[in-house]
């Protein structure tokens, strides 16, 4: 892979790590996205969480408008194998508490043993999953 | 303030998924893909993250509270239990599946394509999912401290 790659993945990460602490530190809250997400749309406290998720679009948005690369959606991928892996991220996450973002980026963070018990879940059977969706199921 | 600075940090958010490469499902996949052509690029951005977030978040702990709010607002659970595995392994699986975590497919909405309109209304059908399903476990549940582990009045991670 070519380095000006490493270099964007390292800056990103950087900068996703900034915006957690940053977070935390002045408003005392976790930036875990499952956990915005279901604080604007299940609590009375919405506000803050829907500024945040328009944030991170906008950012994105920023990005892409200054040249960034922006994806190119696949051809031929089963909609509704799209559709069952949207809803298996959104009821696990919510179960778990905690994504990418709150168990990955925040709780490791936090030295929680819950959220490395659970990273090591989502990475361990994510590796497994797309061995077999690509590899035994041929599913680009 | 506090609403200033969930929008500043959610654009940080943003903009650092965007230029991490992680809205990219060939590259997540790609890490995700041992027997594939390997792409180690989201081991860069975990590890860039967490590497700023435990030195952070060590130093912040230290606070007695927040600058603009009046508590911390972490979660008191600390054992190991069968939601967050359950939870943690459908996620994978779901993950795994499309290459998509709830973070990189709202960063989507920045440039929406036919994948973003399928994804996310099934991933908001996952949350209202569990909603429903703890709600209805709610109502049969007699100990109000089990009450409490389960659905927390302010959900947060970890």
């Amino acid at each position: 892979m070519a380095v000006t790659n490493i270099v964007n993945a390292v800056i990103g990460g950087f900068l996703i790590g900034a915006s957690a602490t940053l977070l935390f530190w002045l408003n005392g809250r976790i930036a875990g996205i499952s956990s915005v997400v279901a604080s604007m749309l299940f609590t009375k406290d919405r506000l803050w969480p829907a500024l945040f998720l328009l944030g991170v679009v906008a950012g994105a948005a920023i990005y892409y408008a200054l040249g960034g690369s922006t994806p190119i959606p696949r051809n031929g991928f089963p909609v509704w194998l799209l559709a069952v892996s949207g809803v298996l991220v959104g009821f696990g996450t919510a179960l778990a508490r905690g994504c990418t973002s709150g168990h990955g980026v925040c709780g490791l963070g936090r030295l929680s043993l819950r959220s490395l018990v659970a990273t090591l879940t989502f990475l361990s059977v994510g590796l497994l999953t797309t061995f077999i969706v690509r590899h035994l199921f041929g599913v680009i | 303030m506090p609403n200033i600075i969930a929008l500043l940090t959610g654009l940080i958010f943003g903009f650092g998924l965007a230029i991490s490469g992680m809205t990219h499902t060939e590259i997540v996949l790609g890490f995700l893909d041992v027997a594939g052509q390997w792409n180690p690029s989201l081991l860069f951005v975990l590890s860039g993250a967490v590497s700023v977030t435990v030195a952070g978040f060590y130093w912040i702990r230290k606070l007695s509270k927040p600058v603009f709010a009046n508590t911390f607002i972490v979660t008191e659970v600390k054992n190991i239990d069968r939601p967050l595995v359950i939870g943690s392994a459908l996620f994978g699986i779901g993950w795994g599946i499309s290459g998509y975590c709830p973070g990189p497919a709202i960063a989507l909405l920045a440039t929406p394509n036919w994948e973003v309109w399928v994804f996310l209304p099934a991933l908001l059908f996952g949350y209202g999912l569990h909603e429903y399903v703890s709600k209805k476990l709610e109502v049969k549940i007699v100990n109000p401290t089990d009450n409490q582990s389960l659905r927390p009045e302010q959900p947060t991670c970890g």
